[in-house]
């Protein structure tokens, strides 16, 4: 579904510098896969997605969804970004809301489904409350509930759990993978904890440092639905170890 | 309670003193001496806040509606900003105490020169805050209004004046306070009615207590307007941190 080709992206900075973020990427993801991006920190993996989102154009190559050029940010992909950036003055349901009303599509049976997306991940009676009385967690479950709420087929999810604590990771971790079961779509989940992104993906596909390249793409075969506590598994154990072999080099993923 | 109290002691101090030293009343009137003198002829003092009230409020009113185009127009481009600016801060540098005659000869001796002196002084930190707080949008709101394939104006309507809106009211509330200077400065050079002009006459006539008089009135119309603004911003936008509010 989604075909990045030989893409390149370089920054011209202020002191007309250039850096180059990614350098010839290729990926291939399919109809409802759940694919993470890992690599170490400056690696390209938010630009990429952005990419593939739209909201940055390719420096070379080019990437197409369903086979047309992605230009522009496209209607039917959700972005779910670093921190909730929720409106402050709006209320949880008009935030959830929101991207049906920049798009202008919202119909009568949208606050339904609003509300029952935010039932979903568990803020069902916040619907009225504001931002600044909801803590961390909740403001980025309310940010997954507006990714979701015009139905896209694509979710970019740029390490979404990253500011939360441990146990709302975890909690959010399977909540994410409850909705991905009940409403599938093509997920591209960038994140730096390999833990999670064993845990998540269907593939992790592994980048170098600046410039990324793709080293690897890292199949996982842990079966779903998956648990904590399957990182005892062989599979998990063994996709994790492969990762971290290739991000920090045969002697870090020793296993004693 | 406390503020009440406080200037009521402050009052009862003054009025003491003034008795216990025998101040000469030009020098410095008693309370009760400006209440005297003041409320001697309501009706006249009466008519004289109203036309100082409706030239700050006509003043504060054209500030509002050619700031807040004016800071989007500023914040737009750089090329418009460029060209803009530099005019902008031509008209602060401008004494408007020495622009004012000029403008009555040229508008003639109507409120309309005091309404643009008035408008001249309150409207300049009102366009810098406005254009202060739409460019202050942090990139990840912006982006979510791409991400959402926002327009140009859904990306200013629905986001950055929503966004902008505590910087504005910060705004209006010094434009407030200068279209009060604004309209007295106006008066003093040219007006036959107005508190501005009740000072400059009285002063001229000796009858100090009527100018602290109308000096206080001034003084209480400014506080109306101003916590006029703060309250419209506390039932409007009640989300809207400002810095008389407890933050939470």
């Amino acid at each position: 579904m989604i075909e990045i080709e030989n893409v390149s992206k370089h920054f011209v900075s202020r002191d007309r510098d250039r850096v180059a973020a990614l350098s010839n990427v290729s990926i291939s993801i399919r109809r409802n896969e759940f694919v993470c991006l890992v690599g170490p920190s400056g690696c390209g993996k938010s630009t990429l997605l952005r990419l593939v989102g739209g909201l940055l154009p390719v420096s070379q190559g080019r990437v197409m969804i369903e086979g047309k050029l992605v230009a522009e940010p496209r209607a039917e992909t959700g972005i779910v970004f670093q921190s909730p950036t929720l409106l402050p003055w709006a209320s949880v349901l008009d935030n959830v809301l929101f991207p049906l009303k920049m798009m202008k599509r919202v119909t009568p049976e949208s606050p339904a489904r609003a509300k029952s997306l935010l039932r979903l991940v568990g803020l069902e009676g916040f619907e009225g409350k504001y931002p600044r009385e909801l803590s961390g967690g909740m403001q980025m479950r309310t940010g997954i509930c507006r990714a979701l709420v015009h139905e896209p087929d694509i979710l970019l999810m740029d390490e979404p759990f990253g500011s939360l604590d441990a146990l709302t990771r975890e909690e959010l971790t399977l909540q994410l993978m409850r909705i991905w079961r009940e409403q599938p779509k093509t997920v591209l989940f960038v994140t730096h904890s390999i833990p999670e992104s064993v845990m998540l993906a269907d593939r992790v596909v592994v980048l170098s440092s600046r410039p990324g390249r793709v080293l690897e793409i890292v199949p996982v075969e842990v079966p779903r639905p998956r648990q904590f506590g399957m990182e005892a598994l062989d599979e998990f154990q063994r996709a994790a170890s492969r990762i971290r072999q290739l991000i920090f080099g045969v002697a870090a993923s020793a296993v004693h | 309670m406390l503020p009440i109290a406080a200037i009521a002691s402050l009052l009862v101090i003054w009025e003491v003193v003034c008795r216990l030293f025998a101040i000469p009343t030009y020098i410095i009137p008693a309370p009760s001496a400006i209440w005297q003198e003041t409320s001697a002829l309501p009706g006249n003092v009466a008519w004289h806040t109203l036309v100082t009230g409706k030239t700050v409020l006509l003043g504060f009113l054209v500030s509002v509606l050619v700031s807040l185009p004016l800071a989007v127009l500023l914040t737009s481009s750089r090329l418009v900003a460029g060209a803009v600016y530099p005019l902008l801060v031509l008209t602060q540098a401008i004494p408007k105490v020495a622009l004012a005659p000029i403008l009555v000869v040229v508008l003639g001796t109507s409120e309309l020169p005091r309404v643009v002196v008035t408008f001249l002084v309150a409207f300049f930190p009102l366009v810098l805050s406005i254009a202060s707080g739409l460019v202050s949008v942090p990139p990840d709101l912006i982006e979510l209004g791409r991400a959402c394939r926002a327009s140009r104006w859904t990306e200013l309507w629905r986001i950055r004046l929503p966004y902008a809106v505590p910087f504005i009211f910060s705004g209006l509330k010094a434009a407030i306070a200068l279209a009060v200077v604004g309209a007295v400065v106006a008066e003093f050079v040219n007006a036959d009615a107005g508190l501005g002009y009740l000072i400059q006459t009285s002063t001229a006539f000796f009858k100090v207590q009527l100018a602290w008089g109308a000096l206080i009135i001034l003084s209480i119309m400014g506080i109306v307007l101003f916590q006029l603004i703060v309250a419209i911003e506390r039932i409007f936008f009640p989300w809207s941190p400002g810095i008389d509010k407890p933050t939470v």
